[in-house]
């Protein structure tokens, strides 16, 4: 049997089924420990609980940190990945791919477990961030390195299905989630080098005593050329759910293929040569330089503002289809009671102001009233903990019956909906909440404190209340939604589920120079270059005095 | 490669827009003198405490009512622990660290920026209103961070 027939496989074989359900579940252990983390957070800073002496704040603060941002998300990801590639090149994976998958989850695990240990052991509270000269167990920074060296394995899986199906399918169009797909990694393994390169050469032997001082401002630098790209990589493959499966799921179509090719283009190009933008109040970096990172940044808006008229008008013209006629009519022909398309539609409202607060962040000088407060840390869970979150829930509401097998029962359904509400109000809660007390001064990644009763520190307690008590409807909703994706695993009735991958009304030929990878990347080379090459070479060579290892907490 | 109209009226505004917004965050940056925090000034971070003017912190009078502040933020706390200075008067910040990375924040000024070994890093406030101004560490330090603060009083 040819298993690239032209007609495509609407669901997945078990095989690559097995392999993505691997990763997605541990995805959401690691979600469902990170919101359980969450909590005691809010809670510690809203002043309602003191924590025991033989655990730390700072210690929760970064297995929160690692297990939301690096662990679920990354998971995730490459779940999500591996089953539409396999969906839309004919329904399986060939055998290279399955292998890179499985030896990528297997590294990633045990370096996942590697890096818990320490944390677990308070051998490693140094955040996810973990900025030198704080100086964790060299197991911590090694775990860490395989994560990122298995979630390259994975990526030379969807590389290795994607060179096959070419080779098999000339001439044809690529699938728009394949294309994207290999966007997403390519940006992916590009901003990982330098952190790899950070974690091994710099921290690695300087954590086990090999080397006595550490390049500070390299060790920042090239962390931060990680750093952002980081955050692309959540995004883009909530934007693959919302420009390829979210049409399908509304009864709609892609609304430009070429565009939705050009977006993922530009992402990849201008999320990378812009690290500076959150180094922005250090020393050791002139301002001309910071001020060529800003502009790269803010370039980044415009394949924002293409996904968000593409995503609006695929709704209109689904809701149109389906009779909602006059200006807003067809808002309402949207299915508002399918959490496949509440969850994440609820993910895209935060995401106007997540979007604006983005620009604020990296405005140059404005970004002096709110680094390191409580703002920043607001910014961040109404972006990736909303618009990146609640898209994965919305995906995983249907992916996991496609990977069991199952279907998604009414019952479910509505629980998914209350889950979604929870989610939705706490973190609108929660952001809020942090965004103001961000404005006023209050600083992010700090234990309950009242700094020694001062009366603007005592003023911001209201606002930590309110922290705790959405913390609080967050964690609920994270078991929620547990309870549900255990569920759709191991109980729902069996049944098929449709894989939704919508395609465009007409066919749309794209200039065939978006998919020549090699030019995109040597553009985003060039760029690199001449935001990075000058900088980086003034670190080396007039660094400042390196800095000894320290642990201090 | 098909464009919507629409679409092409909203990336032409966003696109605009955003071109604006760049021109006046240079124009503010580099005509009107607000660039963020940049000092290139490097110390060994082994010998702060023996480095002129970081081994005696405190101010120093530079002019009529202006003086430069020398400090150090250390884990936990900031060095001198305590100032005084004269209402309306304009204060040159100049902090560096002996240890780790910390924070420089007065609440409710502008003055905010990263402390990092081996680096002086500096930033300037006019203190137009009296009071007790908190100044604290908004960057992870260790277990003590969250008491690591100082106050300026300005009257």
């Amino acid at each position: 049997m040819n298993i690239f027939q032209k007609e495509q496989a609407s669901t997945v074989d078990p095989r690559t089924s097995r392999l993505s359900l691997s990763y997605i579940w541990v995805a959401f252990i690691a979600f469902v420990a990170a919101a359980l983390c969450g909590v005691v957070q809010g809670m510690v800073r809203g002043g309602f609980l003191e924590l025991p002496a033989w655990a730390n704040y700072y210690q929760i603060l970064t297995a929160h940190g690692v297990l939301m941002a690096l662990i679920f998300t990354t998971y995730f990801i490459i779940g999500f990945l591996y089953s539409g590639v396999a969906r839309t090149t004919g329904g399986t994976l060939h055998k290279a791919a399955i292998g890179y998958g499985w030896t990528g989850w297997v590294l990633m695990t045990v370096g996942t477990l590697m890096a818990g240990a320490m944390i677990l052991t308070n051998e490693a509270s140094v955040l996810y961030t973990f900025y030198a000269p704080l100086k964790a167990h060299p197991l911590f920074y090694i775990g860490l390195a395989l994560v990122v060296v298995g979630s390259w394995l994975a990526g030379f899986g969807i590389f290795s299905r994607y060179r096959m199906w070419k080779r098999l399918n000339k001439g044809a169009t690529t699938p728009l989630f394949v294309f994207m797909s290999v966007a997403t990694f390519i940006l992916w393994i590009i901003a990982t080098i330098p952190v790899a390169i950070e974690v091994l050469f710099q921290l690695i032997p300087w954590s086990l005593g090999w080397t006595s001082s550490i390049n500070l401002m390299l060790s920042r630098t090239l962390f931060w050329f990680f750093g952002h790209p980081l955050v692309y990589f959540w995004l883009m493959p909530a934007y693959i759910a919302w420009y390829v499966c979210i049409p399908k799921v509304i009864g709609g179509h892609v609304f430009s293929d070429s565009l939705a090719r050009v977006a993922f283009i530009l992402l990849l190009i201008f999320s990378i040569p812009v690290g500076f933008h959150h180094q922005l109040m250090e020393p050791g970096i002139s301002e001309g330089w910071k001020m060529v990172h800003v502009i790269l940044t803010l370039i980044v808006v415009l394949p924002s503002l293409m996904t968000a008229f593409s995503v609006f008008a695929t709704f209109e013209s689904a809701g149109r289809k389906k009779g909602g006629t006059g200006l807003f009519g067809w808002f309402k022909k949207l299915p508002w009671t399918d959490v496949r398309f509440f969850a994440p539609f609820v993910g895209m409202l935060f995401f106007i102001p997540g979007g604006a607060g983005g620009i604020v962040n990296a405005s140059n000088q404005m970004n002096a009233l709110v680094h390191n407060t409580m703002w920043v840390t607001g910014h961040f869970h109404i972006t990736v903990g909303a618009p990146v979150a609640l898209t994965f829930m919305g995906v995983a509401y249907w992916l996991i019956p496609v990977l069991t097998g199952r279907t998604l029962t009414p019952t479910a359904n509505r629980m998914g909906m209350v889950q979604t509400v929870f989610w939705g109000v706490g973190m609108f809660l929660m952001s809020l909440a942090m965004h103001t007390m961000g404005l006023e001064g209050a600083p992010r990644r700090t234990a309950y404190t009242t700094y020694f009763d001062h009366p603007i520190a005592l003023g911001w307690m209201d606002y930590q209340r309110v922290m705790a008590f959405a913390g609080g409807l967050l964690f609920v909703s994270a078991i929620l939604l547990i309870l549900i994706l255990f569920y759709l695993t191991f109980k729902a009735p069996k049944g098929k589920t449709e894989y939704p991958i919508a395609e465009t009304e007409t066919p749309q030929p794209f200039p065939p120079v978006l998919e020549r990878w090699g030019v995109w990347v040597g553009v985003l080379a060039v760029l690199i270059v001449l935001a990075y090459g000058y900088p980086i070479m003034e670190q080396i060579q007039h660094q400042a005095p390196g800095s000894a290892p320290w642990v201090t907490w | 490669m098909h464009l919507h109209r629409y679409e092409k009226i909203w990336l032409i505004l966003g696109a605009g827009g955003l071109a604006l917004f760049i021109v006046l965050l240079c124009v503010n940056a580099f005509a009107m003198g607000m660039a963020p925090p940049s000092n290139m000034t490097m110390i060994d971070p082994a010998k702060v405490n023996e480095t002129p003017p970081f081994d005696k912190p405190g101010l120093v009078k530079v002019g009529e009512n202006e003086y430069d502040a020398y400090m150090t933020a250390f884990v936990f706390g900031f060095s001198p622990s305590k100032m005084e200075v004269p209402l309306g008067a304009t204060v040159n910040f100049h902090v560096t660290s002996p240890d780790v990375i910390h924070g420089f924040e007065i609440v409710g000024t502008n003055v905010n920026f990263m402390v990092l070994p081996g680096h002086v890093n500096s930033a300037t406030h006019t203190f137009d209103k009296p009071g007790e101004y908190l100044v604290l560490c908004n960057e992870y330090c260790g277990a003590g961070h969250h008491v690591m603060a100082t106050t300026i009083i300005v009257k």
